[in-house]
């Protein structure tokens, strides 16, 4: 089975929510990420997003875009995502790994290339923000055959046709976008979100989790009460953007914030 | 093989364009795009609308274009006649107003109250601009910081014209910066804001409608070809940045095959230098940004390259999908002429034939320089002359070390 289908199996007899974070890979240098990961663990993270960085992260809000430009400006590239996993799985080979980010680095490395590299080195999932189930015909049976699954988006904006094509091609989860926006945006309404999951558990059995603007222990728990899942981003970026300067302060802060919605989470 | 009759039959259902094009964006759009695609589906064939559209071209914009034999320069360069498709001519000055006008009957149509758009040298903006003030739109362009440098006056004329320009500081400050921006700004307001896309490229249908708006100028130029020529130039030529004058110019003359086309991009300092903007030219890897699979100029890590060019409106690293399908199959030949070749273009014609063109469209110029010697005077070349060149002039008094 798949560490992402094992871990929701896990919460599910536990009576759990699942707490998401995502980082943006290399930020604010490469040679941190790998520790964040360990921390983020410790702190109850039950699933890790990892963001690869992009020139052009068109869904992201600034926080995540200040990011990608802080790893790209020490060249972190898939080879190094692949990498820090590897070292992470060293350590920690339960954790479910997800990778998230844009087509474009995954397509000039190539399909079959990414998705050969990304199994051996330990990730369980891919999300590719821009590309939606009618353009992974190609993409999707390459990561099948390798074990990795696709997890794709559903937003407010979603019809039930779609919600129900995308539901046929996702695995592991699926993550449902809160509010139209960008990545980091302002705040989000919970009876609004429950309104859009109650159709959507019609047509999938997969676990719900939601992302965007989900910035602490009480937006989490308010979440946690509708969904399977809380992700968590730029609230976490915005951490490692605040200690550029000082980055051995920015492990704890994140467990800081980590601890806080855990806690909120399992009241 | 795909036999040239087969190109007036793209893009399939899904918006593919052979390998290219395509609907590459984050959920929260996919709907959006869904509602234009059956908006304009009804439209496209839609007599009333054809007529309004048609209506607006002739009393607003000032269609048809003339088709202007340029006899002086053709006889300074020594070879073919040359005539140029007077697009510069039209209100607001460049090609960009055809889409503008069409995008902005959609919005109409779709009862969104707010328009956006992304622009480069600021033709695409002013034309945007200019219909919302005629529609009385609510109206925001986005404009990279260092083209808002480089562009002052069509700033100042989007302002006049009551839009807000929102200058965009992230990544190279150019072009496809802006393109970023305003589709973050469409994710964010969808459910009141129609995305005017200035360029044949982004996502499914807006590759497809942006041509068939800017065909109207190679319906005209076929027209007027056979009238004052009478017959079908033998070449046809057209700046390429992401492709919306050149595939209007060269679209209804795709099946005559004795038309040899020419997509000319941005040089820069020389393709050689790797400082250009010319995806095709430079045979650029595949790759998928705004939208859409097609060139695109980027790394090996796949982060898309910076671009160069003198000229804001080609300075865009990817260019239109059906622009690369057209490459793949041979239909247009893809070329470069560098920042030094342009400047030169636009000076000789200012002087010779007295009309200004865009740095833009004086890359198609230079272009002809080049092919036009190597042909015969009963051969006839027609040039796009997407733009007029006075948003240029501080660009061109700066390089001169004129403080204007």
């Amino acid at each position: 089975m798949n560490r992402i289908d094992q871990r929701f199996a896990t919460l599910k007899a536990q009576g759990r929510t699942a707490l998401i974070p995502y980082l943006t890979a290399g930020d604010p240098a490469p040679q941190y990420t790998v520790g964040f990961m360990h921390a983020l663990v410790e702190a109850g993270a039950d699933i890790i997003e990892l963001g690869v960085p992009f020139s052009d992260p068109m869904a992201d809000g600034p926080v995540i875009q200040k990011a990608c430009e802080r790893a790209l400006k020490h060249g972190t590239r898939l080879s190094h995502l692949f990498a820090m996993v590897r070292e992470f799985r060293s350590q920690d080979t339960d954790t479910p790994v997800v990778l998230m980010g844009y087509l474009n680095p995954i397509e000039r490395m190539g399909y079959e290339a990414f998705a050969d590299q990304a199994s051996e080195a330990g990730v369980d999932g891919v999300l590719t923000v821009d590309m939606p189930p009618e353009e992974a015909d190609e993409f999707g049976p390459v990561l099948k055959a390798r074990g990795l699954q696709s997890i794709f988006l559903v937003a407010p904006t979603t019809s039930d046709a779609r919600a129900g094509t995308i539901s046929a091609h996702g695995e592991g989860y699926l993550y449902y976008v809160s509010l139209k926006g960008v990545t980091g945006a302002a705040t989000l309404n919970v009876e609004e979100i429950d309104e859009h999951l109650a159709p959507l558990r019609k047509l999938s059995d997969l676990p719900l989790c939601v992302g965007f603007g989900i910035r602490d222990g009480a937006t989490a728990a308010a979440v946690g009460k509708v969904a399977e899942g809380v992700i968590v981003g730029s609230v976490l970026v915005g951490q490692i953007a605040a200690c550029v300067d000082d980055p051995a302060a920015i492990a704890p802060r994140l467990k800081d914030i980590m601890g806080e919605m855990r806690q909120a989470l399992d009241a | 093989m795909t036999k040239f009759s087969d190109l007036t039959r793209m893009p399939d259902a899904r918006g593919h364009f052979g390998a290219y094009g395509g609907r590459f964006v984050s959920e929260t759009l996919s709907f959006a795009l869904e509602e234009l695609e059956e908006t304009y589906a009804a439209l496209r064939d839609d007599p009333d609308f054809q007529a309004e559209f048609d209506h607006d071209l002739a009393h607003y914009v000032g269609r048809p274009s003339p088709l202007y034999h340029a006899e002086r320069w053709s006889r300074e360069l020594g070879g073919a006649q040359i005539w140029l498709k007077r697009e510069d001519l039209n209100h607001t000055g460049a090609h960009k107003v055809n889409n503008t006008i069409g995008q902005a009957l959609l919005a109409k149509k779709s009862g969104k109250p707010r328009v956006i758009a992304e622009t480069g040298a600021g033709q695409h903006g002013v034309a945007t601009a200019t219909v919302a003030a005629r529609l009385g739109l609510e109206c925001a362009i986005y404009m990279g910081a260092e083209d808002v440098q480089r562009q002052k006056l069509n700033v100042y004329r989007m302002q006049l014209l009551g839009a807000k320009v929102i200058p965009v500081e992230s990544g190279s400050r150019t072009l496809k910066d802006a393109m970023n921006e305003a589709l973050r700004d469409w994710v964010t307001n969808v459910d009141n804001t129609f995305y005017i896309i200035g360029t044949v490229a982004g996502p499914h249908p807006y590759p497809m409608l942006v041509r068939d708006f800017n065909a109207v100028a190679g319906r005209e130029a076929r027209e007027q070809s056979l009238k004052q020529i009478g017959r079908l130039p033998d070449a046809l030529i057209a700046c390429v940045g992401g492709g919306s004058n050149a595939l209007g110019l060269f679209y209804p003359f795709v099946e005559d095959e004795d038309v040899a086309m020419y997509g000319v991009e941005a040089g820069g300092d020389g393709v050689e230098t790797g400082r250009h903007a010319a995806p095709l030219a430079g045979n650029a890897p595949r790759g998928v940004l705004h939208g859409n699979r097609t060139y695109l100029m980027s790394d090996e890590g796949g982060q898309v390259s910076e671009t160069h060019s003198i000229s804001a409106g080609l300075d865009y690293p990817g260019v239109g999908p059906e622009h690369a399908l057209w490459k793949d199959v041979g239909r247009v030949n893809y070329v470069a002429a560098n920042d030094k070749e342009v400047l030169e273009a636009f000076r000789e014609l200012t002087h010779v034939e007295g009309i200004m063109p865009a740095l833009e469209s004086a890359h198609a110029l230079a272009y002809a320089k080049v092919l036009a010697p190597t042909m015969r005077p009963d051969q006839h070349i027609v040039i796009n002359l997407s733009g007029r060149g006075d948003k240029d002039i501080l660009t061109v008094a700066k390089l001169d070390g004129i403080e204007i």
